[in-house]
């Protein structure tokens, strides 16, 4: 697809589009006007998009410094009465919820829809916290969709309701939805945003701007006004709740309970024709199955497509309550649905946010059906699901019934039995595979990151300074990845900029070396204020800015150190190394970390300074397009001793052992020179032209 | 059960950046404008850095996008010790279509591993499945002119066997509103070669 067709595209096309180009295309369909955010897996496409197509979508959009600044862009914009746009990973709503949760009492009068994009399983994070929590936190509207095509659609309707109500709308997304691709069926784009480009012709913006109208009672929380806001918040959720209770994104998915278990009790070996039960309506039948209890599904996001494909695939006679608009929890819908059934699994990723809400719900009304969820262990309380989760789970209290009432279902029972499909492989494949070599992401060929390890591991032993007593606080980012062998410079980590605060508290409460890991985005997104933190309260410890000049672990966004803002606009570059000085620290110093003696040398008298020092190792990111590589090198192996330093002290992915000969594949390798300076045999070269 | 003869399910996987992605969204593409309805499951992230990558696609009434154990119809993977790695995808029935050019973890020293002999695997595989296809993917990607077509070698295979659901016609039209122009003649090229070897195996 070309991704152009996002703004081009008109009424009724359709495309194959990941859940993230979806909600890039309901930004533009909803006629949003500002956007901001931090890259963050799985939600880094959205901005990786946007700052292509920002300027054709009419519309203003940049790579804050952090999520809380997004937060505050979006918020304030939207004040002005502009839709705008905010969105980033789970954990960076953490960083962001202090603006968040006052913004949900100054109002979002403009339309401000927060995407969080939540990630159990942890692909690519350190935690799998589930931000449904938020919304019961802040007090506002949660839209969760279950894939591309609802991510589209509920980004337009999150904008009407949040500008109806003037209330932040938060849309939860998974990355099962934010990178699972579907078809995409295109609305109109709002008329609005089409003349955008037009109306400011004068002020020069690509954007339309907005007005702020002064209204401190609205939007300025001392005491006095926030009581009001509060107030009014809570009345505005009260009539947000009604709309749940009716929601079309709140509806039942018919499985057509009475005609299926006649089926099942009358199945007369005809395979193929049981399919087509969905939607004959006459569910209210009244066949004496007295024997059969009743059961029900409620499920949202993710774990909705999970509980329906397995629900329809072995034709269980479940309806499913599927709730797409689940907060302010809409409680009476869920109490007709459950009124009639002996029982109700809820599936859900990852905590069991609605599974209380619907314990609450029948306790409050004294109803006495049983509750499946994580709460009695049906489901499992972390990581995401799949149809092989769900259906194991729902068999464990089907069979418990049926072993209970013996005498029906054994059709049933044979249908959930079924495993005809599994194949058993024998002992020799089986011996393959169970003793496959890991394959675990890696630093690349050529990154400086190595370079970097190598010269500070080198640095400690010169100075006899025992691996016990250097501790190595990390960040978020590429670099995380030193973690593994043979680097192992991770030994402790929280959050992004963490690497510096940690160092204070290491600084404060031992004795020993710290030398702490910050990316260059990271640097500006949370490492500034520790680090004035540690020279103000006379720290000691080595941080280390690995500027590889791009944000590389979500696929290399621009950041203040570049000279490139989020339109792909010059902009001005913004100085680590002044920051760094204007703290105060006086032990600053910028290094190329491919110069292996020059790196073990500054990180040696880092280490013996008496303070916070400053390293800032300098060296682009292999992965930066356009970045010129150098010649590949080459074993001299009449030189080499077949020692393997190079390959358990690097771990270079360029160099392998082939035929039990040390290689360098040239494909790979990016001429980094790191190897040919730590080999002591010299038998490390340049590979001469062919 | 569901009736399977409406929906086919295609796993693929081999290590990052061989191009899996791009070839799986070609396979949807083609799907959707062939009138199917199609989903994909795709991890980007961590993985993207010499790890595993793999990306499912489900094609007919399905609402979830991972495929269940057992239930793969074709494993198309670009590298022969992945495709061990997902077997508990497989079943009796699955095609297994692999790239037979390993690429061998930098890590294996580190971990005390070995990686596993080509035809050892190629043998077991073939003693526990009837349809088993090692393609020369490399050899086949130099022919059609760059190794830069290997994934559509693979392609081409993976669209040969009877049971693939898609035309040749229909992937080659979404591969070429996918891929630059510039390289169309030779990824054209590059899926017959991949298709050619499977029909004529």
């Amino acid at each position: 697809m070309d991704l152009n067709q996002l703004v081009k595209g008109k009424f009724g096309d359709k495309e194959f589009l990941l859940g993230n180009e979806a909600a890039v295309r309901g930004a533009i369909e909803a006629g949003v006007s500002i956007a901001a955010t931090y890259p963050g897996t799985p939600s880094s496409e959205i901005g990786n998009i946007l700052s292509v197509l920002a300027k054709d979508a009419g519309m203003f959009f940049e790579f804050s410094i952090n999520e809380k600044v997004a937060m505050e862009v979006a918020a304030a914009s939207s004040a002005s009465g502009l839709k705008t746009f905010t969105f980033m990973k789970h954990v960076g709503l953490n960083v962001a919820s202090d603006s968040f949760l006052t913004a949900v009492y100054t109002g979002t009068p403009g339309g401000m829809v927060v995407l969080s994009a939540d990630d159990p399983s942890m692909f690519s994070s350190q935690n799998e916290q589930d931000n449904r929590h938020y919304t019961r936190l802040a007090n506002c509207p949660v839209l969760e969709p279950s894939n591309p095509q609802e991510v589209k659609d509920m980004m337009k309707f999150g904008y009407e309701i949040s500008k109806h109500f003037s209330i932040p709308v938060i849309l939860r997304t998974t990355t099962r939805v934010s990178h699972m691709r579907g078809i995409v069926e295109f609305d109109n784009v709002e008329k609005e945003s089409i003349n955008k480009i037009e109306i400011n012709k004068d002020n020069n913006t690509h954007w339309k701007k907005g007005f702020f109208k002064k209204n401190p009672k609205q939007f300025v929380p001392v005491p006095e006004n926030s009581i009001v806001m509060h107030q009014n918040l809570v009345l505005k959720m009260e009539e947000i709740n009604e709309l749940t209770n009716n929601s079309d994104l709140n509806n039942i998915f018919e499985f057509n309970f009475e005609n299926k278990i006649d089926e099942i009790r009358n199945n007369n070996s005809n395979n193929n024709s049981n399919n087509n039960s969905n939607n004959n309506s006459n569910s209210n039948s009244n066949t004496g199955n007295n024997n059969s209890k009743k059961y029900g599904v409620i499920a949202s996001g993710s774990a909705f497509n999970y509980a329906y494909d397995v629900v329809n695939e072995d034709n269980l006679p479940f309806d499913i309550l599927k709730l797409g608009f689940s907060y302010p929890f809409p409680k009476d819908l869920v109490l007709d649905f459950v009124e009639d059934l002996d029982g109700v699994f809820v599936v859900e990723e990852v905590d069991p946010v609605m599974e209380k809400e619907i314990l609450a719900a029948i306790g409050e009304f004294g109803i006495d059906i049983p509750v499946f969820g994580k709460l009695d262990e049906t489901f499992p309380l972390i990581h995401e699901f799949n149809c092989d989760i769900v259906r194991e789970s729902i068999n464990k209290i089907i069979k418990q019934e049926n072993n209970e009432e013996t005498e029906n279902n054994e059709k049933l029972e044979e249908s959930l039995d079924d495993e005809s499909k599994k194949s058993d492989i024998n002992e020799k494949l089986e011996n393959i595979k169970n003793n496959l070599p890991f394959r675990p992401p890696t630093l690349c060929a050529g990154c400086s990151h190595r370079a970097t390890y190598f010269g500070v591991r080198r640095a400690a032993e010169e100075l006899d300074i025992a691996n016990e007593d250097l501790i190595f606080s990390s960040d978020i980012g590429c670099y995380t990845l030193g973690v593994s062998p043979p680097y192992e410079t991770t030994d402790y980590l929280l959050s992004m900029g963490s690497s510096i605060g940690d160092a204070c508290g290491f600084s404060a409460g031992t004795n020993q070396h710290i030398v702490s890991f910050i990316g260059d985005s990271t640097f500006f997104h949370g490492g500034i204020p520790p680090l004035i933190n540690g020279v103000h309260n006379k720290h000691k410890f080595v941080v280390t800015v690995l500027d590889n000049r791009t944000t590389a672990m979500t696929g290399g966004q621009p950041n203040p150190g570049i000279p490139v803002d989020g339109m792909r606009d010059i902009a001005p570059e913004i100085s680590i190394e002044k920051i760094a000085k204007a703290t105060g620290c006086e032990f600053v110093e910028s290094i190329n970390p491919m110069n292996l003696n020059k790196t073990v040398d500054t990180y040696k008298r880092a280490l013996e300074y008496d303070g916070v020092s400053v390293i800032i190792a300098k060296y682009p990111c292999t992965l930066i397009k356009g970045t010129k590589t150098k010649r590949p090198l080459i074993i001299k192996q009449d030189k080499c001793d077949d020692c393997r330093v190079c390959i358990d002290t690097l771990a270079c992915p360029a160099i392998s052992v082939v035929d039990d000969k040390v290689e360098i594949d040239d494909l790979l390798c990016k001429g980094c020179t790191v190897c040919v300076q730590m080999c002591d045999e010299k038998a490390i070269g340049v590979k001469k032209e062919d | 059960m569901f009736n399977k003869e409406n929906s086919y399910n295609v796993y693929i996987c081999g290590v990052g950046g061989q191009g899996i992605i791009k070839t799986s969204v070609i396979i949807g593409e083609a799907a959707m404008n062939e009138g199917y309805d199609v989903l994909m499951s795709e991890i980007h992230g961590m993985s993207q850095r010499g790890g595993v990558v793999s990306t499912e696609l489900k094609i007919g009434d399905y609402k979830s996008s991972i495929i269940e154990k057992n239930n793969a119809d074709i494993i198309l993977s670009f590298e022969p010790s992945e495709s061990i790695r997902v077997l508990d995808k497989s079943n009796e029935d699955t095609k297994i279509i692999f790239n037979t050019y390993p690429i061998v973890p930098s890590t294996l020293t580190q971990f005390n591993q070995t990686y596993p002999d080509i035809k050892e695997m190629i043998n077991s595989l073939n003693e526990n499945y009837d349809f088993v296809y090692p393609i020369d993917g490399e050899k086949l990607a130099i022919e059609s002119g760059s190794l830069l077509s290997l994934n559509m070698v693979l392609l081409g295979a993976a669209i040969a066997n009877n049971t693939f659901p898609l035309s040749k016609e229909s992937i080659i039209s979404s591969m070429k509103n996918n891929l630059h122009p510039k390289f169309h003649e030779m990824n054209v090229k590059a899926v017959e070669k991949g298709y050619n070897t499977v029909k004529n195996s």
